[in-house]
């Protein structure tokens, strides 16, 4: 069973400040993504790989096509779902995980990991409990914790935005560039953690740069190139 | 995904206030095509026309727009503050979302407001009582929802006080006291008191320093997170659009021009007055 | 010449010309009708000046008829200047029997205090009131006081009082103690003592008040319930006077004033002065029963 089907998907964006110059991001993206399986979209940078991730979660508007999601309550066309919608898709099945950690300053290593359960009123205790796990397994020395990550370094960064989007177990994962800035080691156990997430039933589509990260964790690849995808294998 | 299409908190049809004798071009006539709110036949104002919405219950909708956007008008109209020329608005928990709120006798408005509204103004002195000491304006909420208890109204703004970071001991002080930020919190203190399930937020950091800023946006956030209370925040500012809400919707001259999820419109703005907006962010 | 007295008199039955009579008590009419909700009223010239009475004069005078004995007190007393200048006044307009006895009077008129002894059916209580607005003190735009009322919006009133009670460690009003009247209506009873309020509840008689000076006339019809403000927790009470006894007659249940001599030295005596007569008469007037006075040992 198919978890996502993307048809004839496309994207321009309209840039009315600098006299309606229109850009095309994606042109004519079919793809699908199986229940369980993992997908690794590559393609050189300004291919279209995080606009698509974007269409997907909504952040950016389609101009054209469907997103037809499989959510728990049925089919839903994620291009033109209404906003009420898709706030409860993002807060119970779908997470996204950008390439840089975007975050308020003031909030400690902790509730920033944990920041999605929060959401769907988990108790706070136990949340916090199992982010410090989590930031444990991820190699973050305890005084860590509560500092605030806006003062970590990248690959620090990076641990902790992976850890936030993987901790709520989501039935569907867009994560880019998991790996882009970790040492050999981390980069075996956030691959490590991911698959893990598959096992319990996650499904993922995962951007990167990396051919180690890729040759471990994805099941099939996509590659884009200018806004189309060049071969599937 | 129908089935929660039921549960909404807050529905608002075709809400429209214009000042002074209107007719039907008023509306025509303008709005952001015509870069204005005045109608050239009869000089009348249309503060906001044609807003309509929806809210569920636990979301963050934020009302963006510049001076003269009507965002504000928004928000007065529905918590009572003024009267709609047009319109309609309608809370599920007021009689199953069935009847007119804006129609309503002043008695049964007062008490849709004391019991399933609360409100934050941006200036401390439009949503407090300075005649009366802090806790005391909590109290007059907490009368007004029914409590006649000394005991309890003491146990419970000492909680709220206790929530929002304002000292206990100041409770029986008078907020003239305070400086701008912890009098804000206090009004948040009074708003909530009653649990309401649905909060107005009308830029409510506005002219606050920016670490009192800081403080106050972290402290609704919080609420938001542990209460679980649906919210309109009201702002010109984006980066607190940004930090607190889910969904939002960019008003120009007193019109809605486009709405959707707070960060497609932050990183994907369609219309072209939102392109500017965000491309405003310092 | 043919004389006639008929129409010898300087001045009209009870001062008042007969058309601003009828005004007078269509407005009680009004009033008893909604028990506290204040009636604006003509309130007429008198020869008197304002803050002297004029209000309970203007009720008295618009009500009394030729058969009506009047007895009028003020601070509880028959026989202070102003109680005296105001029976010479209704007696000369009106010609009707005036007494001191509280049982034998029809109507009664006082300034800031309610009899000991009970009152019946047949009798009209007519306050002296300063200032009729309960929420003048919270606010003060009358056109906001009206829309309060009209809302039953008291929530101001209410934190009046709970400030209060966190200054001082109670509600310090000693005279004039806002009541509810009827669930619906929030008054003044004029600045009566508190040991004075829990008698307006359920009174066989009928209560009316007049502030002249205000412009406001308001009713309690008999047999109303009429209950003062208080929270949950923090109760109503009355005046304590740590078992003090009158030094005339050592009776204890009444409403006590302190008598100051030249000495130094000080007493207690009965407030009221026809009862404090009647009991060193050895009468056994009827006095009002209410839970507060039943608490008060022996």
């Amino acid at each position: 069973m198919n978890i996502l089907e993307i048809n004839d998907l496309s994207k321009v964006f309209n840039l009315h400040i600098l006299n309606n110059k229109k850009l095309e991001a994606l042109k004519s993206i079919n793809l699908t993504v199986a229940e369980g399986e993992i997908i690794g979209l590559t393609g050189k940078s300004g291919s279209g790989k995080s606009s698509l991730m974007k269409c997907i979660y909504r952040t950016y508007l389609a101009s054209g096509g469907q997103i037809n999601y499989k959510s728990i309550n049925g089919m839903v066309d994620l291009v033109t779902a209404s906003d009420h919608e898709v706030i409860e898709l993002r807060k119970n099945e779908i997470t996204y995980c950008s390439q840089f950690l975007s975050v308020i300053p003031r909030v400690s290593a902790v509730d920033v990991v944990c920041e999605n359960l929060f959401k769907v009123n988990a108790d706070k205790e136990a949340a916090r409990y199992k982010a410090k796990g989590m930031l444990q397994q991820l190699g973050f020395p305890a005084e860590l914790w509560d500092a605030f990550p806006v003062t970590f370094s990248g690959g620090e960064q990076q641990r902790i935005n992976v850890a936030r989007a993987i901790i709520t177990s989501p039935r569907f994962l867009l994560i880019d560039e998991p790996t882009a800035s970790l040492d050999p080691k981390t980069k075996d156990i956030v691959v490590d953690m991911l698959l893990d997430l598959k096992k319990h039933g996650t499904s993922i589509l995962c951007i990167s740069h990396d051919e180690y990260t890729i040759e471990k964790l994805v099941d099939r690849r996509i590659n884009l190139h200018l806004g189309e995808i060049l071969n599937l294998n | 995904m129908s089935n929660t299409e039921d549960n909404w908190l807050l529905k608002v049809n075709n809400l429209t206030k214009i000042y002074g004798d209107y007719t039907e071009n008023s509306i025509k006539n303008t709005g952001p095509k015509f870069n204005s709110n005045i109608c050239p036949e009869t000089g009348s104002i249309v503060a906001c026309a044609d807003i309509n919405f929806e809210l569920y219950p636990g979301e963050v909708l934020g009302i963006v727009g510049e001076s003269g956007s009507g965002k504000s008008t928004v928000v007065k109209l529905l918590y009572f503050d003024m009267e709609q020329s047009l319109g309609s608005a309608f809370l599920k928990p007021h009689l199953d979302g069935l009847s007119n709120i804006l129609e309503e006798s002043n008695q049964k408005k007062r008490w849709i407001r004391n019991y399933l509204m609360g409100m934050v103004y941006q200036n401390p002195r439009d949503g407090l009582n300075f005649k009366f000491s802090s806790g005391g304006n909590i109290a007059e909420k907490l009368i007004m929802g029914g409590n006649f208890h000394v005991g309890n109204i003491r146990n419970r703004a000492t909680d709220l006080l206790e929530k929002t970071e304002v000292p206990v001991l100041r409770m029986d002080d008078k907020p003239a006291s305070f400086s701008g930020g912890m009098q804000q919190r206090v009004q948040i203190s009074k708003a909530i008191a009653n649990n309401p399930p649905l909060l107005f937020l009308d830029e409510v950091t506005t002219g606050l320093d920016v670490s009192v800023q800081a403080k106050v946006l972290d402290l609704i956030r919080e609420l938001q997170q542990d209460l679980g209370i649906t919210m309109i925040v009201v702002s010109h500012d984006l980066s607190v659009i940004r930090m607190l809400t889910d969904r939002t919707i960019v008003m120009k001259n007193g019109r809605i021009v486009e709405r959707g999820l707070t960060d497609q419109i932050l990183q994907d703005p369609q219309h072209k007055y939102s392109q500017l907006l965000v491309s405003s962010l310092l | 010449m043919v004389e006639n007295n008929k129409y010898n008199n300087k001045y009209n039955f009870a001062f008042i010309d007969e058309s601003t009579k009828k005004e007078i008590r269509r407005k009680l009419l009004k009033a008893v009708a909604i028990p506290g909700y204040q009636v604006p009223y003509s309130s007429p010239e008198m020869p008197i000046a304002r803050g002297w009475g004029t209000g309970g004069l203007h009720v008295t005078l618009a009500i009394i008829g030729k058969k009506d004995i009047f007895k009028i007190i003020d601070q509880g007393s028959d026989a202070s200047v102003n109680a005296c200048n105001l029976r010479n006044f209704v007696q000369s307009m009106t010609g009707v029997k005036t007494t001191f006895d509280t049982s034998e009077a029809t109507i009664i008129q006082t300034r800031h205090r309610i009899t000991e002894e009970e009152l019946n059916e047949n009798q009209i209580f007519v306050y002296q009131v300063p200032q009729p607005e309960p929420l003048r003190s919270v606010e003060r735009y009358e056109n906001k006081t009206r829309q309060m009322h009209g809302e039953a919006d008291y929530a101001k009133m209410w934190v009046a009082l709970y400030e209060q009670f966190v200054s001082h460690g109670d509600i310090m009003l000693g005279a004039g103690y806002p009541v509810k009247v009827n669930n619906r209506y929030i008054m003044a009873p004029s600045p009566i003592p508190r040991w004075d309020i829990p008698n307006l509840n359920l009174s066989k008689a009928l209560h009316l008040f007049g502030a002249g000076r205000e412009k406001r006339l308001y009713a309690i019809p008999p047999f109303t319930k009429v209950e003062p403000l208080e929270f949950d927790d923090i109760k109503f009470h009355i005046e304590d006077f740590k078992g003090s006894a009158c030094s005339k007659t050592g009776y204890k249940k009444a409403f006590l004033d302190e008598m100051y001599y030249d000495d130094g030295s000080t007493n207690f005596v009965i407030n009221d002065s026809n009862f404090l007569d009647k009991l060193s008469e050895k009468e056994q007037p009827t006095q009002h029963e209410n839970k507060y006075i039943n608490q008060i040992a022996e």
